[in-house]
């Protein structure tokens, strides 16, 4: 066992961050003051898993699933309603509000949108600087020293430290961004689509400054994002989500070759192939994305899924390992080499032999 | 669902804050009313705040010309009822009525400022409570107010401030209050957060900064209003008390002599107005310079 821990791509040593059966429900405006049945919007419901330390964790979903509001709630960006969040061992959701600002030198984030995330009233120096002046860690001279640095570093020139972020393009308003986040060198950064606001020319070149950097400074990342391919080409694991929980997840070839939920295959069957002759089967699903304020009984996913049976009404499936290291919240997972239409057929046929 | 709930608001921030109150100015220099009220109201400042240094005349001795004297080289506006120079009278008043309104101002932008942001930054409970107090505050009448407080309070010039301030604030509480939830909701605010800033440091440094702007627009407007309401306790007798002059107590002193000499009326009255007027249109213009999404009808 240990051994063939040992000769994984990752190295399930320790977890870095500990996420317990997290809870984010927002109420609905509306129903008039005195009505007792409050209604929620069950952004994340019920999520649990850990991140390893110096590991990607890829997050994907449709717009709506929760993933940012997951990477929001682990942050403590907002309040979860119930579960735990523990940061080496520790559970964050317990500290206190001057704790949780000492903490968050170790925790950062990335954000989607390069404009409304830079104080426009702030030079690129005093952005990063901020990063200084509140955790006392540099001043003066010393803090522009590195505060350059830091803009160097993510490929910037430091000459600019002076100007604001409207003189600057997106994807360098964005490498902005993310030398904010790793001025003071954290553990842990959350990266919520960062790069889901930029032009196709300019996503690879922050997609490889963000591994680059990774593997430079040992960051462990939480990357959320909803391109499959992006997703593929910088996480050591991915997670799917649907509608507020985790359906899968495993390590990321194993997730894009073999996929067990029928989510993830459908979701897989989107993404675009290079290659003009080789044909892909597309399976589009019936229907819309259900409410969140609303979901399904038992699986989520079971208004939408071809193999849905009776029992996927009835039965919340859990997040179990269905092979090595490969979890899948679902009934009826596809078998290793499956296809979700082999899946289909198969279905079919036990289901024929009984009336003939 | 997240998409949703994060404003669209891209377009709004492309703030240049290299411009100063230099291009403000340009920017008002399109509206001629505005541009022309500004430069009227920096010379009346002018005149009434550096005038008495060359206009040495006291303004409470009586002189020799008599009561009610008609205007000549020594007094270019005459005499009044008690003989004492009016023109005097005119650029003390003016002092007094200008600081009036401006200090009651600042404190009216101090409390609306505090009041709106917190409410607006801490919600839930802060707000409930603050923004109760501004609704409240506002259904009072506000005339009935200042008399009352006056009253009680007594009517020395600072009390005379304080009063009006305690009257013009609520408008500006919801001005920011509204402000402060709109920009709150941006990233880098949220950015601050994760960075670890105090709410203190972020409500300072994130979001009243973008604020100032219709801070600015607010505070012209009550400059305005504080001017008019002091004239208007002071003509009826509560206000600054005599002999100190204010444009409000000469006006409230020359309804007697309208007829006789109405210059004494006339003065003081055409004052109030223009500088009145001059600080609406001014505050008028800055709101459109300032807000490149109001579209001027």
């Amino acid at each position: 066992m240990n051994q063939e821990l040992k000769n994984s791509p990752i190295e399930p040593s320790e977890p870095l961050l500990k996420i317990e059966n997290l809870k984010k429900y927002f109420p609905i405006k509306g129903g008039g003051y005195f009505k007792g049945n409050k209604k929620v919007v069950k952004a994340v419901d019920g999520v649990s898993f850990e991140i390893y330390r110096g590991e990607t964790l890829g997050l994907v979903g449709e717009s709506g699933c929760g993933k940012s509001t997951l990477g929001r709630n682990i942050l403590r960006l907002q309040e979860p309603t119930e579960g735990r969040v523990f940061f080496k061992e520790n559970d964050i959701l317990a500290y206190r509000s001057h704790e949780m600002r000492k903490l968050r030198r170790q925790m950062q984030i990335i954000y989607q949108d390069p404009f409304s995330s830079l104080n426009p009233r702030f030079t690129v120096g005093e952005i990063i600087g901020e990063m200084f002046d509140i955790h006392g860690v540099a001043k003066g001279a010393e803090k522009e020293k590195k505060v350059k640095e830091m803009i160097e570093l993510v490929g910037l020139d430091p000459s600019r430290y002076h100007s604001y972020p409207h003189e600057f393009s997106g994807g360098q308003r964005q490498r902005v961004g993310i030398a904010r986040a790793l001025a003071l060198n954290p553990e842990f950064v959350v990266a919520d689509e960062p790069v889901s606001a930029l032009d196709v020319s300019v996503q690879s070149q922050v997609i490889n400054l963000l591994m680059k950097l990774k593997e430079e400074l040992g960051l462990t990342m939480l990357f959320i994002a909803h391109g499959l391919n992006v997703v593929r080409h910088i996480s050591d694991r991915v997670g799917v989500m649907y509608l507020g929980r985790i359906v899968e997840l495993s390590e990321t070839d194993n997730i894009f070759d073999y996929p067990a939920h029928p989510y993830t295959a459908a979701l897989l069957s989107t993404v675009p192939e290079a290659d003009p002759r080789l044909k892909k089967e597309r399976i589009v699903l019936k229907g819309e994305v259900p409410s969140p304020a609303n979901p399904p009984s038992g699986c989520h996913f079971r208004t939408r899924c071809p193999l849905a049976t009776e029992r996927c009404a009835n039965e919340r499936p859990e997040l179990a390992e269905v092979r090595d290291n490969h979890f899948a919240a679902c009934h009826y997972p596809l078998e290793k080499g499956q296809t979700l239409k082999e899946a289909i057929t198969s279905l079919e046929q036990s289901r024929q032999p009984v009336t003939q | 669902m997240e998409v949703s709930t994060k404003p669209i608001l891209t377009e709004d921030l492309d703030v240049k804050p290299s411009q100063g109150k230099t291009s403000v100015l340009k920017a008002l220099r399109n509206n001629k009313v505005a541009y022309g009220s500004f430069w009227f109201l920096v010379v009346i400042h002018a005149v009434v705040f550096l005038g008495p240094l060359f206009w040495t005349t006291d303004p409470d001795t009586l002189q020799d010309a008599g009561s009610l004297a008609s205007w000549s080289l020594q007094h270019p506006f005459g005499t009044d009822d008690l003989s004492r120079d009016v023109f005097a009278r005119m650029l003390h008043g003016g002092r007094v009525t200008l600081i009036v309104g401006l200090a009651a101002m600042l404190f009216s932008l101090l409390i609306g400022t505090v009041v709106g942001a917190c409410a607006g930054f801490f919600g839930k409970v802060v707000e409930s409570i603050l923004m109760r107090i501004t609704e409240a505050m506002m259904a009072i009448p506000t005339f009935f107010f200042i008399l009352v407080a006056l009253t009680v309070l007594g009517t020395s010039p600072a009390m005379v401030i304080l009063v009006i301030a305690l009257a013009g604030w609520m408008e500006i509480a919801r001005v920011v209050y509204g402000e402060t939830l709109k920009w709150k909701e941006y990233e880098f605010v949220e950015a601050a957060n994760a960075s670890g800033a105090t709410p203190f440091r972020i409500l300072t440094k994130y979001i009243i900064p973008q604020i100032v702007p219709s801070i600015i627009v607010s505070g012209t407007l009550t400059i305005a209003a504080a001017i008019l309401t002091e004239s208007a306790i002071s003509y009826l007798g509560l206000g600054i008390q005599a002999p100190t002059a204010t444009w409000g107590n000469m006006l409230q002193n020359s309804q007697q002599y309208i007829w006789t000499a109405p210059v004494l009326g006339v003065l003081p009255g055409v004052a109030i107005t223009i500088v009145v007027l001059a600080y609406n249109f001014l505050g008028d213009g800055l709101r459109d310079a300032l807000d490149p999404k109001f579209v001027k009808k």
